[in-house]
């Protein structure tokens, strides 16, 4: 088993400083008034509909992801530390992806394994030599955090491609604002629904070379039909902007337009939230009904921009992850104030020699999985499950890292017993236009089972809402 | 507004409308199979019922009997006809959802509240003894529908496509309900029918809730030419074609003026809105009340595709 965890609180009687006030409010909450809030909160939920669909699983397609009403508290030092190593990390992320789609400096220096870039699914040719506005790949990436002491925040994993989640940063302050507006102000938070302005503002700023005027922006979401499909609603309804589907949009003669009431018009930013492949049927998957044909050509044309850009997933790859540290040094020639977690790439011989030794306490993970599907936690995993998944790495080294399994930091939340501590993570998000701005805070996902590492919402995981305190 | 948005609000009232419709012809079907022969009440009164709903087609592929239960199972939940009950309150919540944010939240709780509801109903809430509870419900969301649209929409592009779809599924239900029963409309020497005719004359005006009504407007006894009238001629009578062709003469008059286009579809407004505002039941019967009908049906549904095609696609 992992060493004992770091609790982000700490003990009633001595805690860290920055949950003082969570903790007197603990202290004088009963778990009946606990109880009653926690149902509140999932009536609000349930009521604004926001839910989420568990692809795998039979039951209700329309199901609540748990929410926990304890706060996860951040001290605004820490967090200012945390949000100056996440812009360092992700404008090392855009660069060496503006890269990999231009001249491959990285590769030809030797930096990194080329088939590591070149083979990889989310690497798209189609990209090569395009230029794109602001040279800007990423424009929201969510980078997952976790935490193991008072001051070691390492990175888990980088979703540069299309990270969704942060609809419920944003409500889950919304209720919590509802719940609790007093602890809220004794603590002195520092605010976070200022996101779809900044986000707005983001997508405005990297308009394409093109566009006279105001830029147009628009939302692309695959249809109703997907899981996310809340959140792009709901940040199309924040933003004021459409919220389109792949049959709403037209290209002619290089341009891309909406159909409208008013007959066609001209959008210069699609801010997409469907995959790569679905995008351009003319381009991508030729069977694809959700995207816009014709759109990559006008992309090319320089006469729109898609946010985030086609083949930024090419650094979402788990063994790409490993390089990013030295991404930082190749093209910022800063080093890096984000750490990665030590990992193994299967796909070398010493890599997969030590994995299959030390199967029992480490995490493997797929390269290209996400969604806490395709890995195995090893202390946490039976002897016949580890077996089983040591096949699975001599048939396909090249598809895995190992990590050590680390000991995610606790808060803690409210659960059938009580108040007990529970393992978090933390995605925040960040937006990269002409600058690179974050909110303070994320998204705080709880394992809601006692000793779950798996903090994924597909795998009974929660959310917190997350106090970065003013400060 | 985004073409897509448009078309599903239009479907979405059109469904809801529809469902209320089907639901108050089985309402009035119900209540004429209750009625002794003598008053009216045979077996063709069920085929009537599926002429006026326009599901001949349908039903008829369904092989069955139109006995009571057969009309109401295919009227209220035949997966194989569309204009079901259920199918419409199915299609709504989809249109519905598809258009989250253009519809108000209270628009979107009648019609996601209607709809799980819907998934709760069992086998015995379609039986010929009990359906009339189902058929209020009905009644019901819709008119809370109709009341969370008048109440809370912006009076802006959105609430004019919504009333669109009302007013022209409206106007092809009333037109349906009455070219089913015209034959006892038609002006006769004596000028009423007996028992007979009474009540088909009441059902009629009950299917559209306007027994009352009549009485207010005309202060007389049933007169069946009155009765065109009231569901033809009347704008103050809501479900007549002409109060329906005011709406729709309204909002697409609200619509040109604030885009700045105008299409066939507005010629076409213009040329069959004068034609009921300024049109006599006299002239209506020296047609002859089934042409007039049947040219109306056609010409309304020419109407909504030119809806379509100017402003939905």
């Amino acid at each position: 088993m992992p060493p004992v965890a770091f609790d982000e609180m700490g003990p009633m009687e001595s805690c860290r400083p920055p949950y003082a006030r969570v903790r007197d409010w603990l202290a004088a909450t009963s778990p009946e008034a606990m109880e009653t809030r926690r149902r509140e909160a999932e009536f609000i939920f349930r009521r604004t509909g926001i839910t989420f669909a568990v692809y795998t699983e039979g039951g209700d397609p329309e199901r609540l992801i748990p929410f926990d009403v304890i706060p996860r508290v951040i001290d605004g030092a820490e967090w200012d530390a945390l949000s100056r190593g996440l812009a360092q990390r992700v404008k090392a992320l855009n660069a060496f992806i503006a890269d990999m789609y231009g001249a491959q400096e990285f590769l030809r220096a030797g930096r990194i394994p080329a088939e590591l870039v070149l083979r990889n699914p989310g690497f798209l040719a189609q990209m090569q030599g395009l230029s794109v506005a602001q040279d800007v790949y990423t424009h929201v990436a969510g980078i997952d955090v976790v935490r193991v002491s008072p001051d070691e925040f390492y990175v888990l994993e980088d979703n540069c491609r299309t990270p969704s989640g942060v609809s419920y940063m944003l409500e889950n302050r919304e209720v919590m604002t509802r719940l609790f507006p007093d602890l809220l102000t004794r603590c002195r938070v520092r605010p976070v629904s200022h996101y779809p302005d900044l986000l707005l503002d983001t997508l405005r700023s990297v308009a394409p070379r093109n566009c006279k005027g105001d830029p147009v922006v628009a939302l692309l979401t695959p249809g109703h039909f997907n899981s996310a499909y809340y959140e792009h609603s709901f940040l199309a309804d924040e933003m004021g902007i459409e919220l389109v589907e792949g049959v709403d949009l037209v290209v002619q003669d290089l341009v891309a337009y909406m159909r409208t009431t008013r007959g066609l018009k001209r959008v210069d930013v699609v801010y997409r939230r469907i995959d790569d492949a679905f995008l351009d049927p003319s381009c991508f998957r030729a069977d694809s009904v959700l995207g816009v044909p014709g759109i990559m050509d006008a992309y090319r044309a320089g006469n729109v921009t898609i946010a985030n850009a086609p083949g930024a997933g090419v650094s979402d790859d788990k063994a790409v992850y490993t390089f990013v540290p030295d991404m930082v040094r190749f093209y910022l020639g800063e080093e890096p104030l984000l750490r990665n977690v030590p990992t193994w790439r299967c796909s070398e011989k010493e890599g997969l020699a030590y994995a299959l030794d030390h199967l029992h306490e480490l995490v493997v993970k797929d390269v290209a999985g996400s969604g806490g599907y395709g890995m195995l936690v090893g202390p946490h995993a039976t002897v016949a499950e580890r077996a089983e998944f040591a096949a699975r790495l001599r048939a396909r080294p090249d598809g895995y890292i190992a990590q050590p399994t680390l000991a995610l930091s606790t808060c803690p939340t409210f659960v059938a017993s009580g108040v007990a501590p529970r393992h978090v993570d933390l995605r925040p998000y960040v937006l990269v236009g002409r600058e690179i701005r974050l909110v303070p805070g994320g998204l705080t996902r709880v394992a809601l089972r006692e000793g779950s590492l798996v903090v994924n919402s597909s795998q009974g995981g929660g959310t917190k809402d997350t106090w970065v305190l003013e400060g | 507004m985004l073409s897509r948005t448009a078309d599903n609000l239009f479907w979405l009232a059109r469904y809801i409308e529809r469902s209320e419709n089907v639901a108050r012809l089985l309402d009035v079907g119900l209540r004429m199979a209750s009625l002794s022969q003598e008053a009216g009440g045979d077996a063709m009164e069920w085929r009537s019922t599926i002429l006026a709903a326009g599901c001949e087609q349908s039903f008829a592929a369904t092989g069955r009997e139109p006995t009571a239960q057969a009309v109401i199972d295919h009227l209220t939940r035949d997966p194989a006809n569309p204009s079901s009950i259920l199918a419409c309150l199915e299609m709504a919540r989809r249109n519905a959802r598809a258009d989250r944010t253009g519809i108000t939240t209270d628009m979107w709780e009648a019609v996601n509240s209607a709809w799980l509801e819907a998934r709760q109903l069992r086998d015995e809430d379609f039986a010929v003894g009990n359906v009339r509870r189902l058929l209020e419900w009905v009644k019901e969301r819709s008119l809370r529908f109709g009341g969370a649209a008048m109440g809370t929409m912006l009076r802006n592009d959105a609430y004019w496509f919504t009333r669109l779809g009302m007013a022209i599924e409206r106007a092809d239900s009333t037109a349906r309900i009455l070219d089913v029963k015209y034959h006892v409309l038609l002006p006769r020497e004596s000028g009423v029918g007996g028992t007979r005719y009474y009540y088909q004359w009441t059902s009629i005006l009950r299917s559209v809730s306007a027994q009352r009504a009549y009485h207010w407007v005309y202060r007389d006894r049933l007169k069946p030419w009155l009765v065109a009238d009231l569901l033809i001629l009347r704008p103050e009578m809501p479900r007549s074609l002409v109060a329906c062709y005011d709406d729709l003469a309204r909002y697409l008059e609200a619509l040109a003026g604030a885009y700045g286009t105008r299409g066939e579809c507005h010629r076409l407004i213009g040329q069959m809105h004068a034609r009921l505002r300024y049109g006599r039941i006299e002239d209506v019967f020296r047609q002859g009340l089934h042409e007039y009908l049947t040219e109306f049906i056609e010409q309304n549904s020419v109407l909504g595709s030119e809806i379509s095609r100017h402003y939905l696609s």
